[in-house]
């Protein structure tokens, strides 16, 4: 079934996240091995979004357990997760405005290093990224996809060994979209991946194993080429769009 | 015996108070989400309005109970129409804004009146006495009249149109105005509505400690820790944040002294804050108006 | 990165060297009246500038800098009475004023309590000292050998030489050691907000979820630029008490801790220099208005927030540093160079 078959890097056992009577996400039983990539579908309010916070510590789940490479990280806050080794990317672009996209990254570089071999990771990354027009320009007079780009530009300049990503895609042009999946395809040759996603079309370019929410646990999880065959998974998900 | 209805009615009277000159600044917080830094400097403006009332011969009563919050409700409406409207949206803007607004009522204040008290009004009402302990009628006026003005709030908010469309918008303020309700009048009345509370306590509690361009200090520190540490309902949480702290305000005044009492109040607001960021409200009677 | 570093730190020791110019020129030229006035503007500038730090770019909205400004004199004064000497007396100031700045930092900022709450939070522990210290006037409230005095206050005993204990330094001299401090500690937040630290805050204040998903624990970094800037605002108040011979309760009230609020708002935030020549101008605006009953100082500083809050949001110095890069943009040639340049300098 999983290709890369390794340690498990994420693992959770009966999760719970319940607002009020609402129960977004309900006893969710998840496992990713290392340098696998997952993708994380379903249609809106399906929980995954929500089962996604909950791994990055922005929310406190109700009820059981989050490991990461063996470790309880239950309610951690995200900057406990984030001090693993763990790269993040949001739904909404989560940049710092005020500066450019050069200190944005160095930033997030200089977490792990010192400043020389910050300011190095800095240029390669935006080289790899190929920010370099952009690299002087105050973020909050970007695009929205040149946003995007700069926070992935965050997440790769840390050199995770994990990386969680809510709507890469979302926003981005037809071309940046396609940038975005090779990219992708390179973090994992050193990294695990959840990618939470909408776009049938991006995940088709990335995806291998594909995991697929509804009503706040998981429905199936298979490629998605068998995902796209299953009746079920049509009814909820894939006939609700067409 | 007479001395525990004496303590008792004590308490009572600081929490009334506290209530009293909280509540014009949580009707504002609680509705629009707006900090209003002038609430003490609308207390004074009430104040002011009984003095020179009186001074021109008005009747007490009726330079308290109609005049104050009638002339500090429309200095309200002004206020949101000329300076707060522009910065809906901008909490911190909006502050500041209040906080220059605050320094600019009491310099005009001062230069119209002058810095020092101005001819005080006695409080009307004589002393009611509990066995060998006595207590001023008009206290017990104040506990009174703040129990009124509480259930009047109450009844504005549960049964009005006015209070169904204030809550409507203090919940949603985006679908309230798709739905075709003027915000933005709601606003406006919400505002004056605040300043017209602001300006009745304002006015009662003039007798009780005369009036000075600089009072709205005193006021506004202990308006703000009560309204904070209450949560953004209006009615409960100004309620709840005035007995907590104005009950542990009186106890420590009797036990050890009213500067321990002014001590307590703070670190209690502190403490409480720590554990609950969004005030009592926020985590208990979370429907509550 | 390296370059703008160097960038912000040139202007930094530019102004850092005006300052000593002034310092050794302004004595020979004022008379003695003028340069005691100027020790306590000078005292009120420390004041700004640590503000202009916490909030400025740690984006820390504190209402209440100005008490740990009049705590930083109180203890001052009280150890200096108790010690009979201002050396350690200098360091209770910063040090308690530090403590008590992290105790209730702790509070806030690991109980996540947001923004405009903070500001309301610090205002009311600034007027809570006001009414508490307004009380003390009685015999019984005294520590050590320093009677509180109430809202009279206490009379702060001078600044003496570190080694003697009995030679106090004469007012000039007072003015050196204010321009001094001031001008150290404008070159120390100047290092700072340049260090990985305050790269951080700056971070933080842009966007804190970010700067925790990177993995920085945000409520460290904040409780850290809060208690450094409570720090440097002792010191302010410790000069301030030297400069005026007394310290009172008055020095917590609301038109202090507004003022202070006005000093950043109009010098603008996010820079040092800003805040400080505010502050300069803004003390001789006062005392010019104090001469003259027609105006009074609480209308005028509330007019002049109410502008800078509605007009000028940003503050002076950001507003000219924006209007002479747009005028030198026209010269095509260098815009490139200054454009680039321009980012940079961006804190």
């Amino acid at each position: 079934m999983t290709r890369q078959r390794g340690d498990v890097v994420v693992e959770t056992r009966g999760l719970c996240m319940h607002f009020g009577g609402v129960r977004a996400v309900d006893e969710v039983d998840f496992t990713l091995f290392d340098r696998e990539l997952r993708c994380l579908i379903g249609p809106n309010g399906a929980g995954k979004s929500t089962f996604f916070k909950c791994l990055t510590g922005q929310l406190t789940p109700t009820a059981g357990d989050v490991m990461i490479r063996g470790q309880a990280m239950t309610g951690a806050e995200p900057f406990e997760i984030a001090s693993l080794g763990v790269g993040i990317k949001t739904q909404v672009p989560n940049v710092f405005d005020g500066l450019s996209a050069e200190e944005n990254i160095w930033i997030s570089a200089r977490r792990w290093h010192d400043d020389r071999r910050a300011r190095t990771l800095t240029a390669e990354t935006i080289e790899r990224l190929r920010l370099g027009d952009i690299r002087r320009t105050q973020l909050g007079r970007l695009a929205h996809g040149q946003r995007q780009w700069v926070e992935l530009g965050m997440v790769v300049a840390a050199e995770p060994w994990l990386v969680l990503l809510d709507e890469p895609a979302a926003g981005m042009t037809h071309e940046e979209t396609y940038r975005t999946a090779e990219l992708i395809e390179e973090i994992n040759k050193t990294a695990a991946l959840i990618v939470v996603e909408h776009d049938m079309q991006f995940i088709r370019m990335i995806s291998r194993q594909v995991t697929l929410f509804h009503e706040g646990g998981i429905l199936m999880e298979d490629t998605m080429d068998a995902i796209s065959a299953d009746k079920r998974a049509r009814e909820v998900y894939l006939g609700h769009r067409a | 015996m007479d001395l525990v209805a004496a303590i008792g009615f004590q308490l009572a009277y600081v929490i009334a108070n506290l209530a009293l000159i909280s509540l014009g600044l949580a009707i504002i917080f609680g509705m629009m989400r707006v900090i209003n830094l002038a609430h003490g400097e609308f207390l004074m403006l009430g104040g002011y309005t009984v003095v020179v009332a009186t001074n021109a011969g008005v009747n007490v009563w009726v330079a308290m109970l109609i005049l104050a919050p009638l002339v500090v409700g429309i200095i309200g409406v002004i206020v949101e129409r000329v300076l707060i409207r522009w910065l809906y949206g901008r909490m911190v803007d909006t502050l500041l804004a209040t906080w220059g607004l605050s320094l600019l009522l009491v310099g005009l204040v001062t230069s119209i009146f002058g810095a020092s008290t101005a001819t005080t009004v006695s409080p009307p009402l004589g002393v009611i006495r509990f066995g060998n302990y006595s207590a001023s009628g008009y206290e017990l006026f104040l506990i009174l009249i703040t129990i009124a003005l509480f259930f009047l709030v109450w009844l504005t908010l549960r049964f009005t149109k006015l209070g169904l469309l204030a809550r409507g918008t203090m919940q949603n303020a985006e679908m309230a105005s798709s739905l075709g309700v003027s915000t933005n009048r709601i606003y406006m009345i919400t505002f004056g509505l605040g300043a017209a509370v602001s300006g009745l306590a304002g006015g009662l509690l003039a007798p009780m400690t005369g009036v000075l361009p600089t009072i709205g200090a005193t006021y506004i520190a202990k308006a703000f820790i009560t309204v904070i540490s209450g949560g953004s309902a209006i009615l409960a949480g100004t309620t709840a944040g005035s007995i907590l702290l104005g009950g542990l305000n009186g106890i420590f005044s009797f036990v050890v002294g009213s500067t321990f009492g002014e001590i307590a109040l703070l670190l209690a607001a502190i403490v409480l804050l720590r554990l609950m960021p969004r005030g009592i409200t926020g985590r208990f009677f979370r429907k509550s108006l | 990165m390296n370059s703008s570093l160097l960038r912000q730190m040139r202007s930094t020791f530019f102004f850092a060297l005006l300052g000593v110019v002034f310092m050794f020129a302004a004595p020979q030229v004022l008379q003695l009246f003028t340069i005691i006035n100027l020790t306590t503007a000078i005292a009120l500038a420390v004041l700004a500038l640590s503000l202009a730090l916490i909030w400025g770019y740690g984006g820390i909205l504190c209402f209440g800098q100005v008490a740990f400004f009049g705590l930083g004199a109180y203890v001052y004064t009280i150890s200096a009475i108790n010690f009979g000497g201002s050396t350690w007396a200098v360091l209770m100031a910063v040090l308690v004023t530090s403590a008590f700045a992290a105790a209730l930092g702790y509070f806030i900022f690991y109980g996540r309590v947001s923004d405009v709450y903070l500001g309301v939070i610090t205002l009311t522990v600034t007027l809570i000292f006001f009414s508490l210290i307004r009380r003390t006037s009685g015999p019984e409230y005294k520590i050590g050998n320093a009677l509180l005095g109430g809202f009279n206050g206490v009379s702060s005993p001078p600044i003496n030489l570190p080694w003697d204990s009995g030679s106090f330094l004469f007012p000039e001299h007072v003015f050196y050691v204010a321009m001094a401090v001031l001008i150290l500690c404008y070159v120390f937040v100047g290092w700072l907000v340049n260090t990985k630290f305050g790269r951080v805050c700056v971070a933080i204040r842009e966007n804190e979820l970010r700067a925790e998903l990177l993995g920085y624990d945000t409520r460290l970094y904040k409780l850290g630029i809060f208690t450094i800037g409570a720090g440097i605002a002792a010191l302010g108040g410790v000069l301030f008490c030297n400069g005026v011979g007394r310290i009172t309760p008055d020095v917590f009230s609301l038109y202090n801790a507004a003022l202070t609020i006005i000093w950043v708002i109009v010098g603008g935030r996010g820079t040092l220099i800003g805040p400080i020549g505010a502050t300069f101008a803004l003390f001789y605006l006062t005392s010019a208005l104090g001469g003259q009953s027609l105006l009074n100082n609480n209308l005028v500083l509330g007019i002049i927030l109410i502008i800078f809050v509605l007009l000028v949001p940003k503050g002076v110095a950001p507003t000219v540093v924006d209007w002479i890069a747009s005028r030198r943009k026209k010269t095509p040639r260098r815009a490139r160079r200054r454009r680039g340049a321009r980012a940079e300098g961006m804190e």
